[in-house]
């Protein structure tokens, strides 16, 4: 059994929403003046969209809880990935545990150095060389000037831009400034290491040689690392463990497998547990809340999220307006679990669209005669938009559905997931 | 789980190495962990020298320009206008003198004030103590200082060989002492600022101001003796005063005011110490969530 190198025991942030000073003393005197007189606070923000977003994960008090009663353990050599949707608390778990902010309740222990890595590059400075730039990078991780001595001849070479080392890291491009700044992060020796999202920078040679640096980290080392990242790829080979964080809560805290698939089937949205209404969940800005209902009938005519390969589906959007929408369209799109599009339709494009008339309420339906999709599961996103080019509103990964296999030849061999995204109809004949 | 077993197996399970809490230890300073980061202070020394005169013609040259021609404006406007006596001290020596030990103190306020704000992308993605920021700019203006003090002592050795009588003894030994007290009393009322610039940008704004009313409160283009003695007591709290007086006493045998006065200064420079730690303290670990 293995000891554990990091405990967090009942870990929350708190951020105050709009309860923050205006940064000057006069904007707060003014707010205060206005609130005592009961008018309305003059320095709250215009944008009320983007309040009204943020308040929805605000309790009354106006406090978002970013992280909520967090608590886990880490052993030792272990590599620990964190996943979840942006804004889940991800970013925040990492600030605390790197030391870059406080938390507001619960504590954090740690046995050995700490390395994080939530930015790479942090502490260039554009007019010090490249070599300049190594030891002050290295320094602000934590390194000691006779660790980066050592270590120097590999980070230049691993960084794999030697012949600049002596030129200021200004002219450097923007790739170069990269792989010198992760040569340096790779090479700081820290019992735990700490990576946020680095990878999504460089080119694909370069993010192989990051990964392949992260792996070596912990097996051949013994060292733990915890990972941050949307890409599930990464996260399923390199890390042991996941830990599925939502609402700064983590929901699941398992085998890497189990939760990069767990969390894959609930990329969808808050919908997906058929908690909020289509109605009620809330927009990107700009959108109005037009859909009301969207969902998917089998051949039977019953709302349903699981069809059979090869069934003819229906697909339903109802949607209320205000005002009348002229020329209304509805479309839709179906992704499947890595984002990819697999087909899309709209009324326009099927039905040549009504140009005449307006409509402010309906149900529209897609009929599908035939679902050509392989096994899997996949994601609705639905819109509606107005005379062909606006969009007024959008849900996007509204529904999920899962398709399952069928005897679509009338063989009994049925087609793999494996053997692609869709199927034809064909008849084959071999002379 | 690849459960590799590592050195330091031997520690006992509660043995932990960083503990993070909502709340600091009561510690003004943790002086064993800067020690730990002095690599570090010293390449933000460097770095704080070298990123100011890179890409310059005259590169360290300008740090000498700056009180060169301030020295020249002041011996124009204060010297031969205003007419403003300088207690028989060459007037030359006399300004660029309060000017240099003034720059010191003024530099280092100014920066220490800002380091918070200015630092905030660096301090927003890295642990590293906070105070090593500002401590290192203290050093590095410690180098300024010197090059400044360069071209004060050739004056100086110039006006030796004039004929000026030279008023130098032991009490030069005092010297690192005074700009020790000037540097921590720019350093302690910088750390009051940056801690309250976190919330209220209005005092970086009128900080410049604030610095300019200070230098013309200070003995800087008058002598001391100038000062009408009624009001000494109060003109004494301002704690640059002392430390301008002894500058004066070291290189031009100056007389020194009372010592009740040196007492006072050192007093409240400790106690603005103490306030302005107190302060960075409360706001270094939380002030990324609001800045």
């Amino acid at each position: 059994m293995s000891k554990v190198v990091i405990a967090v025991e009942g870990l929350s942030k708190q951020y105050s929403l709009g309860a923050i000073s205006h940064r000057t003393f006069q904007r707060d005197l003014q707010s205060w003046w206005a609130r005592r007189r009961g008018k309305d606070d003059p320095n709250l923000p215009v944008d009320g969209g983007r309040r009204k977003k943020m308040e929805q994960f605000a309790d009354e008090n106006g406090i978002i809880h970013a992280l909520k009663d967090v608590s886990f353990e880490v052993k030792q050599g272990e590599v620990l990935g964190i996943i979840g949707k942006n804004g889940a608390g991800k970013s925040t778990l990492l600030k605390i545990l790197s030391r870059v902010t406080a938390p507001t309740s619960g504590c954090v222990k740690i046995k050995g150095r700490i390395g994080s890595l939530l930015e790479v590059g942090t502490g260039f400075h554009p007019e010090l060389t490249g070599r300049e730039n190594i030891y002050m990078n290295g320094a602000i991780l934590g390194m000691k000037k006779k660790e980066i001595d050592r270590k120097l001849d590999e980070i230049i070479d691993f960084s794999g831009v030697e012949r600049f080392m002596y030129t200021p890291v200004k002219r450097y491009s923007s790739g170069m400034f990269v792989r010198l700044a992760f040569a340096v992060a790779a090479h700081l020796d820290p019992e735990i290491l700490v990576v946020d999202e680095v990878l999504t920078v460089g080119d694909a040679e370069f993010q192989r040689k990051c990964l392949g640096k992260m792996g070596d980290v912990s097996r051949k080392e013994g060292r733990t690392v915890l990972f941050v990242s949307h890409n599930m790829a990464a996260v399923k080979n390199i890390c042991d463990r996941g830990l599925r964080v939502e609402l700064g809560r983590i929901v699941q805290n398992d085998a890497v497998a189990a939760v990069v698939a767990d969390y894959l089937s609930n990329a969808g949205s808050p919908n997906e547990e058929g908690l909020v209404s289509p109605g009620m969940m809330p927009r990107e800005r700009g959108y109005e809340h037009i859909i009301t209902d969207v969902w998917i009938e089998n051949k039977e005519g019953l709302r349903t999220r699981t069809v059979l390969s090869g069934e003819p589906m229906k697909i339903c959007c109802a949607f209320s307006s205000k005002k009348p929408i002229s020329n209304c369209g509805v479309g839709f799109g179906v992704e499947n679990l890595y984002g990819e599009r697999i087909f899309s339709l709209n009324n326009y494009m099927v039905s040549g669209g009504d140009k005449k008339g307006s409509l402010s309420s309906g149900v529209a339906e897609f009929r599908i005669n035939e679902l050509l999709l392989l096994q899997n599961s996949y994601s609705l996103t639905v819109s509606i938009m107005e005379n062909g080019t606006t969009t007024l509103d959008c849900l996007e990964r509204v529904v999920r559905f899962d398709v399952l296999s069928a005897d679509i030849y009338g063989t009994g061999i049925l087609p793999f997931p494996e053997q692609g995204k869709v199927y034809v109809r064909a008849s084959i004949e071999i002379r | 789980m690849s459960g590799v077993s590592g050195k330091g197996e031997g520690l006992s399970n509660d043995h932990w190495t960083t503990i993070i809490t909502p709340t600091r230890d009561r510690r003004l300073v943790d002086i064993g962990e800067l020690l730990a980061y002095r690599d570090l202070i010293a390449l933000f020394v460097k770095r704080d020298f070298i990123a100011q005169y890179k890409q310059t013609i005259l590169g360290p040259v300008w740090f000498l320009v700056q009180p060169l021609m301030t020295t020249i404006m002041f011996l124009v406007v204060f010297g031969k206008i205003a007419k403003i006596p300088t207690d028989g001290i060459p007037q030359p020596l006399f300004y660029m003198g309060g000017l240099i030990v003034w720059n010191y103190f003024s530099g280092i306020l100014t920066q220490t004030s800002s380091v918070l704000t200015s630092n905030a992308h660096l301090f927003s993605k890295v642990y590293f103590p906070r105070l090593v920021v500002p401590i290192a700019q203290v050093v590095a203006g410690l180098g300024r200082f010197a090059i400044q003090f360069a071209l004060f002592a050739s004056l100086y050795i110039f006006y030796l060989s004039i004929g000026m009588k030279s008023s130098l003894d032991w009490t030069i030994l005092l010297f690192p002492l005074t700009l020790l007290y000037v540097a921590v009393l720019g350093f302690a009322v910088g750390l009051i600022i940056s801690a309250f610039t976190t919330r209220y940008r209005d005092l970086q704004v009128g900080l410049s101001f604030l610095v300019q009313l200070w230098m013309y409160g200070s003995p800087i283009v008058y002598p001391f003796s100038l000062v009408p003695e009624k009001w000494r007591t109060l003109y004494t709290l301002n704690p640059v005063v002392p430390a301008m007086e002894s500058f004066k006493h070291i290189f031009f045998g100056a007389g020194l005011p009372p010592l009740s006065v040196f007492g006072t200064g050192i007093a409240i420079t400790l106690l603005l110490l103490v306030a302005g730690l107190f302060f960075f303290n409360k706001v270094e670990r939380t002030f990324i969530d609001t800045v």
